[in-house]
């Protein structure tokens, strides 16, 4: 039975993690465009952008 | 970047995160209705950030809209800018629109992501417990989630606490009353019990009630919020910018910012900002929003000018005299949202259900208690009976039911363009049995068609080439008539206000405009040249795209549609004739048409109305349900429960079929839940429910009522 003091807080901690985890993305606006975040997925990066040119060796 | 990730993710993700910190509110934010994928956010994105004065822009799919920030930008150029690469875009006002932290929603989501967390991990104990455990390990797992489940439930109960409080104060009863109940109530007796030893704790049965019952209230606030800020957004699209008059040039101004003594200038085609007075000799109006009446009429110099009209003729210039809240226009709209507000006294289905479920959860709960007294004398027993009770009986389905029902109704429907503003607002377009269309905006569209086959070539161009002198709506319908006919060169033209057109060709005077004006016997347009006869232009006005559909479709619904219109009765009929419609009223005042509406209420008709003018606004906050077209004044899209988006209106029956069925879908849902609560209640009386059984039952109904409620995604 000692084994549960071990692996009941584990549990409960990994739960946790995840608890925190969700009110993370949930804090930095992730859930605020759900369609455009699954479109942008598409989307090219290796495009050049304005304030970080690509350097090419 | 040059950096190499791993996935897709890790790139989108801190990319995200750089744009979810900039919380400044952006400079402009525009609608951009046609995007839709993938390519368009990158084209649009990549074409902004190009531009020298732009920092960053960021599409949102979801609300199809473009944030752009930076400073001393020109909504002008980003307009123009986004036309060249082929994205209409229409500027939003930005203090219009909702701040774009949704509190209330993450507040919820929160305490859903809380109690789901708590509720899990209780669980994994429980079903230890349901599987055995006995003795010490019982009370140990029996007090570590009594541990989670206390905090968890006093932080994720309190939207139901709140609400119960606020209804018990002023002595009502809510449905968050046996909810609150129910929570608190398991939640005290299994802790009592747990530092007693006892058998039964119900902590995974409070905390998946919270759980449930979250989600419910979650799904309820999104639809409402989500539509809210559609609605918003259509009164960000509205003009908030007049043109002042200063030191002899017009600059752009917010038209919150104008003053009583302004001067105003109004160019042709856009919307009167204030009330104010005419300093042009003449100008040209429509005010057809305010009377229903769809010719133009004439405004003389000194005359007022109301908020509202459309400026049909060439640009004048005005000195407002009422501003903000002043205007005719608010203070109507003021009258309306009082209007609104006693209309809301209609009690919704699951308020209706809880009047009657929250007194029998009590009394039954407190019935067994006391026959549980009187049977074997134990009060802890019987408080175990009655607790289980009220868990098993707890309105979950009350709480769940109705708004997953409503918020997979209301996605479809603004899936189909309308924007359907409240959950009520479906049951109640359910009940209409008699439809009441205004004419002008609604059943047809500004401008009109003319048959013109009877017209020579000449009469063709001389009445083109007048046509194309005049802003006029007629005018601009007469042109659209007249595709083929080349223009005749005319010299000296005029307008005669009120009247018609006036022109000099090969020496001759031509005339386009009104009958009498002409020396006819016809009233309509006719165009006159030189001493010949004068020839009659019929015009028709266009009715909107799919309205003999709509019409045929809720005649096979049963509800007879009527025609209610402050136009003149010629043009009334004659579009009623074109549309099978027998019963209309024509020349009607807006006291008229709200007077009719109320007493065919009184004789007990559910009356749905629909129109868009300031002479419909009483009517449309009247009606047992109203629906109002997007291109209406905002007074009265705020009266109306439904708003249409699209200008075609084949769809009009799927939205009083869909509303049918989703007071038929949440009937349902409650009978499930009452099937649920049939088997499980005797079971509990009885003293054999265990918290196995009720997180079964729970959970059981839970799911079934969403399940059922999607199937309104199905209707046709």
């Amino acid at each position: 039975m000692n084994v549960l003091l071990i692996l009941i807080p584990v549990s409960i901690i990994l739960g946790g993690l995840g608890l925190c985890g969700f009110l993370w993305t949930l804090r930095s606006g992730q859930y605020d465009d759900a369609e455009g975040s699954a479109a942008r997925l598409l989307l090219d990066d290796d495009e050049p952008d304005k304030d970080e040119p690509v350097r090419r060796s | 970047m040059t950096m190499v990730a791993a996935c897709p993710g890790c790139v989108a993700a801190p990319l995200a995160l750089k744009h979810a910190e900039n919380h400044a509110a952006p400079a402009v934010v525009l609608s951009l209705p046609t995007i839709h994928c993938a390519a368009c956010i990158g084209k649009v994105e990549r074409k902004l950030n190009a531009m020298p004065d732009v920092d960053s822009a960021r599409v949102n799919l979801s609300l199809k809209q473009l944030s752009v920030y930076g400073d001393d930008l020109d909504t002008d150029t980003i307009v123009a800018a986004l036309k060249s690469i082929g994205y209409d875009a229409y500027p939003l006002d930005v203090g219009m629109l909702e701040t774009r932290q949704d509190s209330v929603g993450r507040n919820l989501l929160v305490r859903l992501a809380v109690a789901g967390f708590a509720m899990m991990n209780v669980m994994l104990f429980s079903v230890a417990i349901w599987s055995g455990a006995t003795d010490t390990t019982r009370e140990l797992f029996h007090l570590i989630s009594a541990a989670i489940s206390l905090p968890a439930v006093l932080y994720c109960g309190q939207p139901f606490f709140a609400s119960a409080w606020s209804a018990l104060r002023v002595r009502g009863l809510n449905m968050d009353v046996p909810i609150s109940l129910a929570i608190l109530l398991a939640t005290g007796m299994s802790l009592y019990e747990v530092l007693n030893g006892g058998a039964h704790a119900y902590f995974d049965a409070a905390l998946s009630l919270t759980f449930f019952l979250l989600i419910g209230r979650y799904l309820d606030h999104h639809t409402r919020s989500s539509v809210r800020s559609a609605a918003k957004e259509l009164a960000a699209l509205e003009v908030h910018q007049a043109q002042r008059i200063e030191d002899g040039k017009a600059v752009k101004t917010p038209v919150s910012s104008l003053a009583v003594g302004d001067r105003l200038l109004i160019p042709s085609g856009v919307r009167v900002p204030v009330d104010g007075r005419l300093d042009s000799a003449q100008a040209l109006s429509d005010r057809s929003f305010l009377t229903g009446e769809s010719a133009a009429i004439t405004l003389a110099k000194g005359q007022q000018v109301q908020a509202g009209e459309i400026n049909l003729g060439a640009p004048f210039e005005m000195t407002a005299t009422a501003v903000g809240d002043d205007t005719t226009l608010r203070r109507v709209a003021h009258l309306v949202e009082m209007a609104e507000n006693s209309r809301n006294s209609y009690t919704n289905l699951a308020d209706r259900a809880a009047r009657i479920y929250a007194p029998a959860v009590h009394l039954l709960a407190f019935a067994s208690f006391v026959a549980w007294i009187l049977i074997d004398g134990d009060v802890r027993h019987a408080l175990n009976i009655a607790v289980a009770v009220l868990i098993i009986t707890c309105p979950c389905a009350l709480g769940l039911a109705v708004p997953a029902v409503a918020t997979a109704a209301i996605g479809r429907l603004y899936g189909l363009g309308f924007l359907v503003k409240s959950g009520t607002a479906l049951e109640r377009l359910a009940e209409v049995d008699v439809a009441i269309f205004d004419k002008t905006g609604t059943l047809t569209l500004a401008g009109g068609s003319a048959r013109l086959d009877h017209l020579t070539d000449e009469q063709a161009a001389v009445a083109r080439g007048l046509a194309q002198a005049s802003d006029h709506p007629v005018s601009r319908a007469l042109i659209g008539a007249l595709p083929d006919a080349p223009a005749a060169t005319l010299t000296d033209i005029s307008e005669v206000s009120g009247n018609g057109m006036e022109a000099l060709w090969h020496g001759e005077t031509v005339k386009l405009g009104r009958g009498a004006w002409l020396g006819a016997s016809f009233d309509g347009l006719g165009l006159k040249i030189g001493e010949q006869a004068a020839v009659e232009l019929p015009l028709h006005e266009t009715p909107r795209q799919g309205v003999d559909v709509a019409l045929q479709g809720l005649r096979d619904l049963g509800i007879p549609p009527q025609i209610l219109s402050g136009d003149r009765q010629g043009t009334v009929s004659a579009l009623a004739r074109q549309l099978g419609v027998q019963d209309i009223h024509a020349e009607i005042s807006a006291t008229e048409k709200h007077t009719y509406l109320t007493e065919l209420q009184n004789e007990g008709h559910h009356v749905l109305m629909v129109g868009d003018g300031l002479n419909d606004t009483a009517s449309l906050a009247a009606a047992h349900a109203s629906v109002a077209p997007s291109s209406a004044l905002d007074a009265s899209r705020n009266a109306a429960d439904v708003v249409l988006l699209r200008e075609n209106l084949d769809d009009f029956p799927l939205l009083i079929r869909i509303a049918r069925s989703t007071s038929r879908l949440s009937k349902q849902n409650f009978a499930i839940a009452a099937g649920y609560n049939a088997i499980a209640i005797p079971v509990a009386l009885l003293g054999y429910a265990t918290p196995l059984l009720a997180a079964i039952a729970m959970s059981a109904s839970s799911i079934t009522v969403i399940l059922n409620a999607m199937r309104v995604r199905f209707v046709r």
